[in-house]
């Protein structure tokens, strides 16, 4: 069991909540909790309730689609430093990918609904989270769009 | 020292290997009919002609320190580079060359070292990975940044893997695609500049890879304050003569034959932007 003190501070160091003001990172510690998935252990499945999200603090985890009867896709990695989901933000509230971790991974889990009743109880914690969880929607979206191109592929496909 | 004094007249080499690396990707290992050494700069590049066929440019990718074998590695895209890909031992091929600026391992002494590559532009880089890890005390950090299309066209695998496993240097790889069973990174390279531990204010920067890959990478890197003028690209356009003549390679005001194929950003940041070229 991890002490408040603790999660508190592990807060303040990953990335993702850097700078922000300290009683916003005490609020949101009130929602977060420590976990950690060895090697091969889902963290999302897709269609499940998005009640978490997560902060990883070490180890990778990749988002994955399945197509019926193939092996799955991987979509993108994740890893230290990242933060893995944003379907606790957007209503139905349902996870619309697997993730799964590679190497056992450690992570700060956020209790959704726990955070978005704070956010609405306090608008400006609502703005900070937003403010910073558009540029990392905004990153991977154009990383998306880059891999759209196939940079790599064969010049003469489609001749 | 060159056979040939006159840059038009190509000298005759031979295939002494020819190495498959990928299913569409090989490299030749050639030594002069002259048996004379081939000295060259990392980044440049040579002319290679294939009889009845045509004339291709194409970086050196082999050892600098080691000029007695001419190595290329070479994609097959178009009627030449298929030829060559059907080359056999002792065939012979016409080189002109070498031809080009280089990377500025020699300006970056002192520096942090960050290379950043994708598909088969890793070749043109490795022999200044060659030359940065034979003088290794002569820099900074030194982080490799490798994209590929999926695990199955990591270009040199075994050597990054070599480099990997080095404890001086910091080697990441990441594909655009993959199945489960790749337990490696999938992203696009830009992204990893983020988290690369350099020190931006003393880093030089060398790309090489697709244009696109290129111009994403270099905003990444003036994100983290790498200067203008300490990140170096290499261009690549049709070539006719390689000699600053018939402006085929014409980017801008420079030719990227003569001026090029390596510049730094600064110099070229106006013609990265132009849409049509
Ligand atoms: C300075 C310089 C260094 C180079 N170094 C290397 C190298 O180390 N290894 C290597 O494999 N190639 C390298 N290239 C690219 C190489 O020169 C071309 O792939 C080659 O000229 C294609 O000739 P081709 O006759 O086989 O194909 P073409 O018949 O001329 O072209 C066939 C198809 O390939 C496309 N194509 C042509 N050139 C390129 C290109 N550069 N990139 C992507 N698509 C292309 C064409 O649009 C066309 O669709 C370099 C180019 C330059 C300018
Ligand atoms: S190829 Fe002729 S000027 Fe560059």
């Amino acid at each position: 069991m991890v002490s408040v003190e603790g999660i508190d501070r592990m807060i303040s160091e990953h990335p993702f909540f850097s700078g922000m003001e300290p009683g916003y990172q005490a609020m949101i510690a009130g929602c977060a909790s420590n976990q950690s998935f060895e090697a091969g252990q889902y963290l999302i499945r897709e269609g499940d309730n998005a009640d978490h999200f997560y902060l990883i603090r070490h180890g990778a985890v990749a988002i994955e689609v399945h197509t019926q009867g193939q092996t799955s896709v991987t979509l993108e990695t994740l890893h230290e430093g990242d933060v893995l989901g944003w379907s606790w933000l957007v209503p139905p509230y349902h996870w619309l990918f697997d993730a799964r971790a590679i190497q056992l991974t450690r992570v700060i889990a956020i209790d959704a609904a726990c955070l978005r009743e704070k956010a609405e109880a306090d608008h400006s914690l609502g703005y900070e989270l937003y403010s910073r969880i558009m540029p990392v929607m905004s990153e991977r979206l154009s990383a998306a769009r880059l891999r759209l191109l196939d940079l790599y592929g064969s010049p003469r496909k489609g001749q | 020292m060159k056979t040939s004094q006159d840059p038009m007249t190509p000298n005759l080499f031979q295939v002494q290997r020819i190495r498959r690396e990928l299913a569409d990707t090989f490299t030749l290992e050639l030594t002069a009919e002259s048996n004379n050494e081939f000295p060259f700069l990392p980044g440049q590049f040579n002319m290679i002609y294939l009889f009845g066929s045509g004339e291709v440019p194409i970086s050196i990718s082999g050892d600098p320190a080691q000029p007695n074998r001419l190595i290329h590695t070479i994609r097959a895209v178009g009627s030449v580079t298929e030829g060559l890909k059907s080359c056999k031992s002792g065939d012979m091929l016409g080189i002109r060359g070498p031809f080009g600026s280089a990377w500025p391992v020699e300006q970056a002494t002192g520096q942090d070292i960050v290379i950043i590559t994708g598909g088969i532009g890793l070749a043109p880089l490795r022999p200044a990975i060659y030359h940065l890890l034979a003088n290794r005390q002569r820099y900074g950090k030194i982080v490799i940044l490798y994209g590929a299309r999926t695990p199955a066209d990591i270009l040199f695998r075994k050597e990054l893997e070599r480099w990997r496993s080095r404890f001086d240097i910091s080697v990441e790889v990441t594909v655009d695609q993959a199945v489960s069973n790749w337990s490696g990174r999938v992203g696009v390279v830009p992204k990893l500049i983020n988290r690369a531990d350099f020190a931006p204010e003393e880093t030089t920067a060398l790309i090489c890879g697709p244009e696109i890959m290129m111009r994403f990478s270099v905003k990444a890197l003036q994100e983290r304050g790498v200067k203008e003028d300490h990140i170096y690209v290499s261009m690549e356009r049709n070539m006719k003569c390689a000699i600053g003549f018939c402006g085929h390679c014409q980017l801008g005001s420079q030719f990227v034959c003569k001026d090029g194929p390596v510049f730094p950003y600064s110099q070229i940041s106006s013609a990265f932007r132009i849409r049509e070229l």
